[in-house]
């Protein structure tokens, strides 16, 4: 019964690493793979990701043959058998595994801290698009200054989603809002940074784009901002990650990555339908 | 000459009951002056069952004109002067869900009367009216779920809105009277059937507001009433 158990142990941990390995060696196309990386950041977080999954993905295999090697080993026990304690007692053990895998934690935390700051610790290059987002339940909403590059202020007591002012601008008394452009898909022109700013208008959010490797909560309140460079045209999936309400299953948008003209010309368009 | 009489006769019959009860009506024509806002457009895009319903683009509709700067669905109703009304009629109105909007955009029904909520589409609808005067009430509708039967006890003008989707926005106009309409597409609209009194009569368009205009009816005359909204053009 004992071996029956080691062996099950063995098995297991073998199928675990299944979904590592091919996470980690085989490209695209196959489940548990990324999908296909369209940003000028996401190598670095892929790599992380990998580097993560090797480290960890081996340690955990190893202490599972250990432990499924240790079952084997001892399963045998005769009806006399004692309970025998470790020699010299498991405190050096113990310290020993802290210390490992403290140092496993921080390797990975220092490695990845490039990573982060590529996103979070460094501005957005001045030249960039300023794009607004807007999360609200239960759709995003995404607001481009328009033709004076000046966005209108906020006024969130203005807010009629009825009347389709997602963001609660006041026209009236406003110059800078009348040619805002609001809109319900994030176009942005290929290899151009965008730096979009992020609001939620009543509960917490989330902005996440697999393809850009990026994850961004919105927090209600908080002015949060990410920005990146898409660098394959094509239109992919905006979803909320943030349990939001009833509808969060729903609440999901599109980026639409364009070649410039077709961005120029999208941008026409919608300042036309204004 | 017999088919002549037999005409007027038959003629006379159909039109005797308004002459017995000296059943007036109010009609006119809803305008407005200056320049309105330019409807959003809206993006159904994250709702496919919906956006494919739609060949043309869709719009908010805050404010719809028509040819000569007309106005339609506005509600136009008697708000003093109405005789006490019977109970609301058994029959009930429809609210339908279709195509990710509100149809119709406004709908007017009498204190008491039944509502029901339809979900024609294949996405999952919440109906939320805000009212105020009313209780409050919001209720979720999954596609293939029977219609939502409610009613509004007190009068109100509730703006309705989903839950769900955020640009669907609608309004139930709920009256104690039973002498209501809507201005068609043309701006037109026509309150039949009035004995002789005095009235006020009003007009509720939900951006520009209310306007009242009092008007006499004596006998079975018809009186020409026109309302004119200032259009805001933001």
């Amino acid at each position: 019964m004992g071996k029956l158990f080691a062996v099950i142990v063995f098995v297991i941990a073998l199928l675990s690493a299944i979904p590592i390995i091919t996470h980690s060696w085989f490209g695209s196309g196959i489940s548990f793979a990324l999908p296909e990386d369209i940003s000028t950041h996401g190598h670095a977080i892929d790599d992380q990701l990998s580097d993560t999954m090797v480290e960890a993905g081996l340690s955990f295999l190893a202490a599972q043959f250990v432990l499924a090697f240790f079952v084997w080993k001892f399963s045998n026990r005769q009806a006399n058998a004692e309970i025998k304690t470790f020699p010299g007692g498991a405190k050096g053990l113990v310290i020993a595994a802290l210390v490992l895998v403290g140092t496993e934690m921080l390797a990975l935390g220092i490695l990845g801290q490039k990573a982060w700051a590529a996103v979070y610790f460094t501005p957005a290059k001045p030249d960039a698009i300023q794009v607004q987002a807007q999360a609200g339940q239960f759709a995003f909403y995404f607001r481009y200054p328009g033709a004076d590059g000046k966005f209108g202020a906020l006024h969130p007591d203005k807010i009629d989603e009825g009347n389709s002012n997602f963001f609660g601008l006041d026209p009236a008394n406003d110059v800078d809002s009348r040619d805002d452009i609001v809109t319900g898909e994030l176009a942005i022109p290929i290899n151009r940074e965008v730096h979009l700013m992020m609001h939620a208008k009543d509960v917490g959010h989330s902005f996440y784009v697999r393809e850009l490797r990026i994850q961004q909560d919105f927090v209600p309140g908080l002015d949060l901002s990410v920005h990146f460079t898409a660098t394959k045209v094509g239109k992919y999936e905006i979803v909320c990650t943030q349990l939001c309400g009833l509808g969060h299953y729903n609440m999901k948008a599109y980026l639409n990555v364009l070649s410039q003209e077709d961005f120029d010309a999208w941008m026409k368009q919608k300042a036309s339908e204004q | 000459m017999r088919t002549k009489l037999v005409f007027v006769a038959l003629l006379a019959f159909m039109v005797s009951p308004a002459l017995s009860f000296g059943a007036g009506t109010v009609s006119g024509k809803i305008t407005y002056t200056g320049t309105p806002a330019k409807q959003k457009p809206i993006d159904m895009s994250k709702e496919p069952s919906c956006a494919k319903q739609h060949t043309t683009p869709v719009t908010t509709e805050t404010v719809v004109t028509g040819a000569n700067n007309t106005l339609a669905n506005v509600v136009v109703y008697i708000s003093a002067g109405a005789p006490d009304e019977s109970s609301a009629p058994a029959q009930a109105v429809t609210f339908t869900q279709k195509g990710c909007q509100y149809i119709p955009h406004v709908l007017a029904m009498r204190t008491g009367q039944e509502l029901k909520v339809v979900n024609a589409d294949q996405t999952s609808h919440n109906i939320h009216p805000l009212a105020k005067v009313n209780r409050e009430w919001n209720k979720s509708q999954p596609p293939g779920t029977p219609p939502l039967s409610e009613k509004f006890d007190k009068e109100e003008f509730v703006p309705v809105k989903c839950n769900v989707h955020p640009w669907m926005h609608g309004y139930f106009a709920v009256l104690k009277t039973s002498h209501y309409a809507i201005s068609s597409d043309n701006g037109t609209f026509s309150l039949p059937k009035l004995p002789p009194g005095k009235y006020t009569i009003t007009a509720w368009q939900e951006d520009y507001g209310t306007q009242t205009q009092d008007v006499t009816i004596s006998g079975s005359e018809t009186k020409n009433v026109d309302f004119t909204f200032k259009a805001k053009p933001y």
